[in-house]
């Protein structure tokens, strides 16, 4: 499927999406074609709401935010976000706001259907005054008081992977963050591919699979669909990108005449990735392979 | 001489020397990055880093930009979910260190890194919580490096984003001392070379408390220097 049509059918007005990645594996492919579709009103969940949703939120594309750690990792502060938060320019946004390890409990009660989930986290910080939905919960066991927070089930769930086969059967290596929860959570999962392989290269090594394609709606395939973010053996993160963002963002103009080049004035990834031409040669990983197991018996 | 290391290179040194080899550390990006790696070259070649990102033990050929560089996973020992993370490695209760930073960090020992003001209309607005919060509550001991001014030391900071735990972080380090805390509170018990105690109350928002033997801080060794600006890969402090 085309990033176009996925876009189109699983993400709509007024939806709650999460396009997850830890640093690694961040879908800007598909935030781009969210924001060229004028998407509006839309919940958008992460723990690490980075340079994409940034760009989402300044494109107007967003009314909540869901997260856990919002900045430009290594690289400063988001500034859309900040205008937002500070000013409600272009909109003002609602924050939802946990910490980490919420957020992966959150994800983790979606993926396994239970309405909340239990942790050690929360005592003494301020975070539950003013996020109502952290609670506590007495364990039947032990009378021990823990932290609870609710199943987080987003409409839509994106997420990068470096190869998949035709049904999304997907291999993920190097940082997994919290993909397989996310995709488990969703209703709908569009899974975003650096390769398309047969399934034979899928089923030569099942330990890798880290999300199955019976829980895939749409396979998309999209070289370099995370760039200016890394795909671990494939490219590196453009590290300069992340460091002219804080330029970029911090001037609402600047911000603007970057939406109109690179998102608004591209009709695909295929298009970026040819505008951008030899500077993403630069980013292409160097060999360094494991030693292949044998699932013989 | 005073001006022959970085204070930079004072609290990285300082923070490396309390890491026990053996332990195991959840390590941030910077300048805690940086105190790892010099302990491990050093007197803890065992120090086991772990990265909220879920490389662990992992040994960067490069000085990481971000907490999910890819140089992390590259010959690291394992790569795990960040539900493993916390659940099983943090809440698990096998991370003797936690390294923290702060916008803010008060008397007893709260950190900040939430917002600056009010929360529903905040003068900045900073990242929010990311780890911090559950690993002040379930790291063994909380280092924290942090420069200091009377507008980053308050009495009490705007915002508990990761409260102070088991007395307060075991230690914290800034451009102008160390400290402890003694019941519950926060106590200078060195002082740089260089610095003086008056400094050290301008740059504090409260009457700070001073160890009765204060001492002064160690100075970093040329051998310390030396691996910090050639061996660990592009940092400049």
């Amino acid at each position: 499927m085309q990033m176009k049509e996925a876009i189109d059918r699983f993400v709509h007005d007024g939806d709650s999406i999460i396009i997850e990645g830890f640093t690694h594996l961040i879908c800007f492919a598909a935030g781009h074609e969210i924001i060229r579709q004028r998407r509006r009103e839309l919940t958008v969940c992460r723990l690490t709401p980075d340079l994409i949703y940034d760009q989402l939120i300044g494109a107007g594309c967003v009314r909540r935010l869901v997260f856990s750690w919002a900045g430009n990792p290594g690289a400063g502060p988001l500034h859309a976000l900040r205008r937002s938060v500070e000013q409600g320019v272009p909109n003002s946004i609602e924050l939802e706001e946990y910490s980490h390890f919420g957020m992966v409990a959150r994800l983790a009660a979606g993926a396994a259907k239970l309405p909340f989930y239990p942790l050690r986290n929360y005592q003494g910080s301020d975070l539950p005054r003013v996020n109502p939905l952290i609670k506590t919960v007495t364990c039947p066991f032990t009378g021990e008081e823990l932290a609870a927070v609710p199943a987080l089930n987003p409409d839509t769930a994106i997420i990068h992977v470096q190869r998949a086969d035709e049904n999304g059967n997907a291999h993920v290596w190097g940082l997994m963050g919290v993909q397989k929860e996310a995709a488990f959570a969703a209703l709908k999962t569009i899974v975003v591919a650096e390769e398309i392989v047969p399934e034979s290269v899928i089923r030569s090594d099942p330990n890798r699979t880290l999300i199955p394609g019976l829980v895939v709606d749409a396979v998309v395939h999209e070289p370099f669909g995370c760039h200016p973010s890394y795909a671990q053996g494939y490219y590196d993160r453009d590290n300069d990108f992340y460091v002219r963002w804080r330029e970029l963002s911090q001037d609402i103009k600047k911000f603007n005449s970057y939406l109109d080049e690179w998102v608004y004035g591209v009709r695909d990834r295929a298009e970026y990735v040819e505008r951008m031409g030899a500077s993403l040669d630069q980013l292409k990983a160097r060999e360094h392979f494991c030693e292949p197991v044998n699932y013989g018996y | 001489m005073a001006t022959d290391f970085t204070a930079n290179e004072l609290m990285v040194c300082q923070a490396a020397r309390q890491l026990r080899d053996g332990e195991v550390v959840f390590v941030g990006i910077g300048l805690p990055n940086v105190a790892c790696n010099l302990a491990r070259r050093l007197h803890a070649p065992d120090l086991v880093l772990i990265y909220e990102s879920g490389a662990v033990g992992a040994e960067p050929e490069r000085l990481p930009i971000s907490i999910g560089d890819p140089s992390l996973v590259t010959d690291s020992l394992s790569v795990c979910s960040m539900f493993d993370v916390f659940n099983y490695y943090l809440q698990g209760g096998l991370i003797d260190v936690g390294f923290l930073q702060g916008a803010q960090i008060d008397r007893v020992g709260n950190l900040n890194t939430t917002v600056i003001g009010d929360y529903a209309r905040p003068k900045v607005r900073l990242p929010g919580s990311g780890g911090a919060c559950e690993i002040a509550l379930l790291a063994k001991r909380v280092f924290v490096i942090a420069p200091q001014s009377k507008r980053s030391f308050p009495e009490r900071v705007d915002f508990i984003t990761s409260p102070a735990s088991r007395g307060g972080p075991a230690m914290v380090v800034t451009d102008l001392g160390c400290y402890e805390f003694v019941n519950g509170e926060m106590v200078l018990t060195s002082i740089h070379p260089g610095c003086t105690v008056e400094q050290v109350r301008d740059n504090t928002g409260w009457d700070v408390a001073i160890a009765e033997e204060l001492k002064i801080t160690e100075r970093p060794t040329s051998e310390e220097l030396n691996l910090i600006r050639d061996r660990i890969t592009g940092f400049s402090a």
